[in-house]
């Protein structure tokens, strides 16, 4: 119990989700996190030792579509939210390369 | 005008059928109510008024042409701003979708649309549905028509006191730890989650991928099942989508429980739960053991597992589903960046509000390496407990009988300040998602403060007929099958925003953040 | 020095499989159309569209797990792998990490030693990434989601190359394979193969692994060979230095021919993989796994022991002619249709290698039909075409498949086999040559050749050679 969570720990999930705090957030974040991180250990009480982890909760399987061609042009549907086009692809601050 | 809005959906349609209401005489009974009650409520986030005219015209056409004769026909209602409709702006309540239209529609909403229903708007919520209250909203809180000083519930808030408030005749909610049955109960009204994967999801915001279900949010009952029954299909599109032959949930609604074996959970009724709202519980399970249920306590085990389990899982998942958002393909991208990564953490920096981030944060922690054992497969293996707790449960018993929320609706601002005490809240709903159960709330009374008070009733997988059955009994013996309307005190009058979109409603976002 | 060291090389090889549509939607799989053509929600990442697993995917996977003798896991389940980029629409990948499609398999290389098993790690099936293309005037990068959703198999195979001509082999016997499967065309300059190597030294003799770099961006055989040896000599140069092989993904760069670090801050290469939970599960049965199987194309051997019964073609040429795929079936359809193996194995092991070497061609490249190549070997052996014509319309052929008779018809190029224009173009010659009739006559019979340069040269190569000779012979006797 009482996790800690350092400032390098907040700045790596930040890294991870991409997101960017203030000092104040993150601050607010690592308590947040602390005291959701101390409830959820009480999950250790419990013994799940030899329990399958579910994922999912029906066993539905084998859910397949057949490899036929349904959809045309789709280029002016993709684009059009695009927050910045450039002719027909969305542009971006230049990756490497 | 206000003789249409005390119908239920079912009623209504009946008259518009006979030619004694029109489809569009009813849209404007919603609307012109939407645009008294707004300023109070802010159950919308957008109205689109020449929408909704255009959709009367074509329902009214399909009426009088004999094509649509279903129960729902001509049925105004809203749909959360979580479900994209083709064209019009889909926000999730977000400041990152605030220009949002997709080009595409959930298969649910068009389900509604081939009943013949009439979109009024989309409904405000708990941004990307995270939250309890509708006050995580960039577009400002909804208020509880029944008292504006206190919250709706969440995340559905908004489609919820849109029903309570007679600005539609039902609508769809989506429910991924209580997000539908919850503020059903603050509002007064009937809300049903089905089982997971009775309803297609696609085209629904993900939130948590494997509890996510969309359900009906309505009056009575009787609109209950006529909403579920059009809106559930087997849909290809959704790989989860469970084929069913049962869908003719309307079936369902016979005034009898007789032989019905209902159990009550001890932990469902102890501590932390509002003594007036034990009370009302209790006498409503009355209500059905004089019509004939067997009603019993028993020990439900885990309880308090779920809510620590439920938030590993959703966060999880939620973290993952919300990565999308970018600002590369659609939706809001923040100025004045330098080079991609800073575009991205901008972007979702400012776009998200700090529910959401925290959600995002706890998600992406707990799947970072080093953890993921000890977190997020201890949650998925604490997932399996609880659904074997319940398979056992059902075994002895038809139904689990509860309540839905541990108290009435809170005041508003009360929640936020305490993320963790706002989850509690969530106990006797989140279990029901992780097992991928149906759970339907309907209203059984008021507190002292005059505040809705909801019982829940649980299903075995697949078996919302036997909770619309028992709901629908309790509904006939009480006598009271709808409020009429919610009273709403302190109205403000005068102009509101109907017509208007989103942008234009963010100036209140502004206010929470 | 350097032979000391031992290179350890693994590696990941991504194929494109060759399916119609993309795995989670119904797009389409064409490659080179106008960007962001072949998209929809799916593929681009839209909130709220869903994956719906493509069938065709799974058997294509089953299918390469089988040939290269891999167990097929029967309950296997896709996972998301999460990692911000934005060629990546959903920025997680959907993968698989938990229970791959198929495990331990090997393949069978040779080697200058003999042959060699390459153990196969695990095979899974993921999604492809769209295309960047870098804007330099705006210095932004352009997104094309084409690609974005198009089915790639990965196989990992186990550290066991040791050189790069190994690596070749392994990935010549991959492509085989796949080819002979129909799953992959891998083509590598489309980029529907391609490989990330794992390569570490250590001191030979010795067992523990060294340190291991990645590299990616490698698009043809040579750029691997090139950063095979180029990665090996980095390595050695840090250990001779004393210092340490840091792990690390390294990106080469073929026109440097170098790589560098791909690290940055903002790369925590911590993916996050967990269940997708939009998909359900993948159960395969023993029933299932064995109409895979039935279904299974005549692999290599297979196919030359076939050869060997139904062809009158040497050894050679037939293992030339099947290890590829194309070439094989190019072979066995012009055979079908002109009923001439021989000769059809020798247009192709002559004139047809001898064209795609000059033209370094991959066989995957070869566009020219059987039904061309049997209509010339019928026009030359009826003789309606003379020898050195046909190689003149071959090439033709080869380039832009043309009909082979249409082309005679209209080139004028039918042998002259009017006797009479024979023996008028022949004394026309040895009128214009009397050094060399005399030449020939006075026993040089090196003379005869150059009458009958000049004399086939006049007829524009369309007569027979043997009835000019005959001419030429007769109106000289």
């Amino acid at each position: 119990m009482a996790n800690k969570i350092s400032d390098e720990t907040i700045e790596y999930v930040g890294i991870l989700a991409k997101l960017e705090l203030s000092d104040e957030e993150k601050e607010a974040a690592k308590a947040d996190m602390e005291k959701m991180l101390d409830y959820i250990d009480t999950l250790n009480e419990l013994d799940t030792s030899g329990v399958e982890p579910m994922s999912h909760v029906f066993p539905v399987h084998n859910v397949f579509r057949e490899d036929v061609v349904t959809n045309s042009d789709g280029r002016e549907d993709t684009l059009a939210n695009a927050p910045q086009r450039k002719e027909d692809s969305f542009e971006v601050p230049r990756t490497i390369g | 005008m206000m003789e249409i809005l005390e119908l239920t959906a079912l009623e209504l349609s009946e008259k518009i059928k006979a030619g004694r209401i029109t489809v569009r005489e009813a849209a404007e009974a919603a609307l012109r109510r939407a645009k008294d009650v707004e300023p109070a409520i802010n159950s919308y986030v957008t109205i689109d008024e020449e929408s909704v005219y255009r959709q009367a015209e074509a329902v009214q056409k399909r009426i009088d042409s004999g094509e649509l004769t279903g129960p729902l026909a001509g049925v105004p209602v809203a749909i959360k701003d979580n479900m994209c409709i083709k064209g019009e702006l889909t926000t999730c309540s977000s400041r990152m979708l605030s220009n949002f239209k997709p080009t595409y529609t959930a298969q649910a909403v068009e389900n509604m649309k081939k009943a013949g229903v009439v979109i009024i708007g989309k409904t405000n919520m708990d941004e990307f549905a995270m939250g309890s209250t509708t006050e995580t909203s960039y577009y400002g809180p909804t208020k509880n028509p029944h008292n504006t000083a206190h919250v709706p519930g969440g995340s559905s808030g908004g489609s919820c006191a849109a029903v309570a408030a007679g600005e539609c005749f039902g609508a769809l909610g989506s429910d991924t730890g209580g997000s539908i049955r919850q503020p059903s109960s603050f509002c007064g009204v009937v809300g049903l989650k089905p089982t997971y994967g009775t309803v297609s999801r696609y085209g629904l915001i993900a939130y948590g991928s494997s509890l996510d279900q969309i359900g009906p949010i309505t009056k009575d009952v009787s609109d209950c099942a006529a909403f579920l029954e059009a809106v559930s299909s087997y849909d290809l599109k959704d790989s989860t989508s469970v084929q069913r032959d049962d869908c003719d949930f309307m079936a369902a609604l016979v005034n009898d429980v007789k032989g019905l074996k209902i159990g009550i959970p001890k932990d469902y009724m102890g501590e932390g739960l509002d003594p007036e709202v034990r009370t009302a519980v209790y006498e409503a399970a009355k209500v059905l053991e004089e019509k004939g249920a067997a009603v019993e306590t028993f020990d439900l085990g885990l309880v308090k597992y779920a809510i620590p389990a439920y938030y590993t899982i959703a966060a999880a998942e939620a973290s993952s589903n919300l990565e999308r958002f970018d600002g590369v393909k659609y939706g809001f991208r923040a100025d004045g960046y330098e080079g991609l990564h800073n575009m991205y953490k901008k972007t979702r920096s400012e776009g998200f509000g700090a529910e959401v981030k925290r959600r995002i944060m706890l998600g992406s922690f707990v799947l970072s390496s080093g953890y993921y054992d000890a977190y997020y497969l201890k949650a998925l293996r604490t997932k399996a407990l609880i659904k074997q707790e319940f398979d056992r449960a059902f075994e002895t018993y038809d139904i689990i009988l509860g309540p839905a929320a541990p108290t009435t609706a809170p005041k508003l601002g009360d929640s936020l300040s305490d993320p963790l005490k706002m989850y509690l809240g969530d106990i006797y709903t989140i279990s029901v998602n992780l097992a991928g159960l149906p759970g339907i709330s309907i209203p059984v009374g008021k507190d002292s403060n005059g505040l809705p008070i909801g019982m829940q009733l649980i299903g075995n997988a697949f078996e919302e007929k036997k909770l619309l059955r028992a709901a629908y009994t309790y509904e006939c013996a009480t006598g009271k099958r709808h409020e009429k309307m919610a009273v709403i005190k302190d109205i403000i009058p005068g102009e509101k925003r109907i017509g208007q979109n989103a942008e234009g409603a963010s100036a209140s976002g502004k206010e929470v953040r | 020095m350097s032979g000391q060291y031992e290179t350890v090389i693994g590696l990941e090889v991504h194929i494109e499989l060759a399916t119609k549509t993309k795995i989670f939607c119904g797009c389409s799989t064409e490659f080179g159309s106008a960007p962001n053509t072949h998209t929809c929600p799916v593929c681009t990442g839209m909130p709220g569209s869903l994956p719906v697993l493509n069938k065709q995917v799974v058997e294509y996977a089953m299918a390469l797990g089988l040939a290269a003798n891999c167990k097929i896991t029967q309950v296997c389940k896709f996972d998301r792998k999460n990692y911000f980029y934005p060629d990546n629409p959903q920025n997680y990948q959907i993968s698989q990490l938990y229970l791959p499609i198929a495990r331990d398999g090997y393949v069978e290389i040779e080697t200058p030693a003999g042959e060699k098993k390459v153990r196969i790690h695990e095979m899974h099936m993921e999604e492809d990434a769209g295309k960047l293309v870098h804007d330099e005037w705006d210095d932004t990068s352009l997104v094309d989601y084409n690609r974005s959703g198009v089915p790639l198999v990965e196989i990992v195979s186990e550290p066991d190359m040791r050189s790069a001509d190994e690596v070749i082999a392994y990935l010549e016997k991959l492509r085989m394979i796949a080819q002979y499967l129909g799953v992959s065309d891998c083509k590598l300059q489309e980029g529907s193969m391609r490989a990330d190597v794992n390569l570490s030294v250590r001191k030979a003799g010795t067992d523990k692994l060294g340190t291991r770099t990645e590299m990616k961006n490698l698009n043809s055989f040579k750029a691997i060979a090139h950063a095979i040896e180029g990665e090996r000599a980095r390595q050695i140069e840090i250990l001779e230095a004393g210092k340490e092989v840091v792990q690390e993904t390294r990106r080469w760069d073929d026109n440097k021919e170098s790589s560098y670090a791909m690290r940055s801050k903002e790369d925590a290469q911590d993916y996050r993989y967990f269940p997708e939970p939009d998909l359900v599960p993948i159960v395969i049965s023993d029933e299932w796994i064995k109409a895979v199987k039935a279904r299974q194309p005549e692999l290599r051997p297979e196919k030359l022991e076939r050869y060997r019964r139904e062809f009158d073609i040497p050894q050679y040429d037939a293992e030339l002619i099947t290890e590829s795929k194309k070439v094989a079936d190019l072979f066995e359809k012009t055979a079908e249709l002109c009923g001439k193996p021989k000769k059809v194995s020798n247009w192709i092991m002559g004139e047809t290698f001898r064209l795609m070497k000059d033209r370094g061609m991959e066989p995957e490249e070869l566009s020219f039909s059987p039904e061309n190549l049997a209509k010339l070997i019928d026009l030359a052996d009826a003789g309606t075409i003379s020898s050195s014509v046909a190689k003149k319309v071959f090439e033709k052929i080869f380039a832009d498949d043309v009909d082979p008779e249409e082309y005679v018809e209209e080139q004028g190029l039918r042998t002259v086999s009017d006797e009479g224009a024979i023996r008028e173009v022949v004394e026309k010659v040895l009128a214009d040559n009397p050094q060399a009739v005399a030449d020939y006559k006075g026993g040089k019979q090196k003379a005869f050749g150059a009458l009958m340069g000049q004399s086939m040269r006049s007829l524009k190569g369309k007569a027979d050679p043997a009835a000019v000779t005959k001419m030429i012979k007769e109106l000289l006797a």
